[in-house]
């Protein structure tokens, strides 16, 4: 991942240059950093549960561990898989967020990531492929 | 004419929730579709942006509460394990009952080979669904940080068309696997 620069960005935008329709809004530069959190995020969580779906399924110990996080509601193993995702979806929003929060990261670059990511994630979710993992 | 309390939990979670999404889904992507160069007026800029922002919010918002109701309140009364290891108190029975879970009641076979709606519909519903916060969470929060700007970059309103088709998917497959194991298997 390649990032450019960590200053401020220009107060005037360089997105209206072509689109009369928002020059009137005087908007500022924002760097991609942020957004570019946003995208690779959402790839890692659903990477996230599609890996912890098949540890589930091949790891009976695993198992029993993220069933531990059900807190007695009886939602069983899906209950670690899930809250863990979300929990290190949001977790790495926040640290890409603020690592990336004054620079111009590659946004293309980003959402490949993140669409790899997530790709991976959902054949992860796909009984077909992870009850082939089955102990 | 009435519903049980757990009827009713899987009427919000599946129906009243679910279509919400769905309308929060078409206004979105019919909004975000035509938000581009020389289709809005400079005035409809600022109300287009706004509008987008509390539909993907909406719809952000919608998709965690559908999973969370399908997942900590519905799924627990679907999966207990009541009629034992071979299911003896599934045998003879129509629908599911106070012995006879609905996922028991599906890996029992004893309505026709069901067990395939609990191996490969349930299993890949109660999983796939957490894409779609996930990825609306996300679609959102690029609509809140960039707003305007979006209508001049191409690639980054269509980038966030994807993950909100993403997000529909996900919900979709959940939706209509839900609906069917509810029909086969339903919850009472």
């Amino acid at each position: 991942m390649s990032t450019e620069g960590t200053a401020p960005m220009n107060p005037v935008s360089h997105d209206s240059d072509n689109v009369p329709e928002l020059a009137h809004l005087h908007l500022a530069d924002k760097p991609d950093g942020p957004g570019a959190a946003m995208m690779i995020s959402a790839g890692f969580g659903v990477f996230v549960l599609g890996f912890l779906t098949v540890l589930a399924e091949a790891s009976a110990g695993a198992n029993t561990w993220l069933a531990t996080w059900q807190w007695g509601q009886g939602v069983g193993a899906l209950a670690g898989k899930t809250t863990i995702a979300s929990l290190l979806y949001f977790a790495s929003l926040a640290l890409l967020w603020i690592i990336w929060r004054n620079k111009d990261v590659n946004l293309k670059m980003a959402f490949y990531i993140g669409l790899g990511l997530g790709v991976l994630g959902v054949i992860g979710t796909y009984p077909t492929f992870f009850q082939m993992f089955a102990a | 004419m009435e519903l049980t309390s757990r009827e009713t939990w899987a009427v919000i979670h599946g129906l009243v929730l679910g279509a919400l999404f769905l309308l929060a889904f078409g206004g979105a992507l019919a909004g975000l579709w035509s938000f581009r160069p020389g289709l809005i007026t400079t005035r409809g800029v600022q109300e287009r942006i706004t509008r987008l922002k509390v539909g993907l919010g909406a719809m952000a918002v919608i998709a965690w509460a559908t999973v969370i109701t399908g997942s900590w309140i519905v799924y627990p009364w679907y999966r207990v394990k009541l009629a034992g290891a071979k299911f003896d108190k599934c045998q003879g029975l129509e629908l599911p009952s106070s012995v006879c879970s609905p996922r028991d009641f599906l890996l029992a076979n004893v309505q026709g080979e069901t067990a395939a709606w609990h191996d490969f519909g349930m299993e890949w519903k109660e999983h796939v669904a957490w894409g779609a916060p996930l990825l609306a969470t996300s679609a959102f929060l690029l609509a809140l940080y960039y707003g305007p700007r979006i209508m001049a970059r191409p690639w980054l309103r269509t980038a966030i068309i994807v993950m909100l088709v993403g997000a529909f998917a996900a919900a979709a497959v959940a939706g209509v696997f839900g609906a069917f194991i509810n029909k086969v298997a339903p919850i009472s």
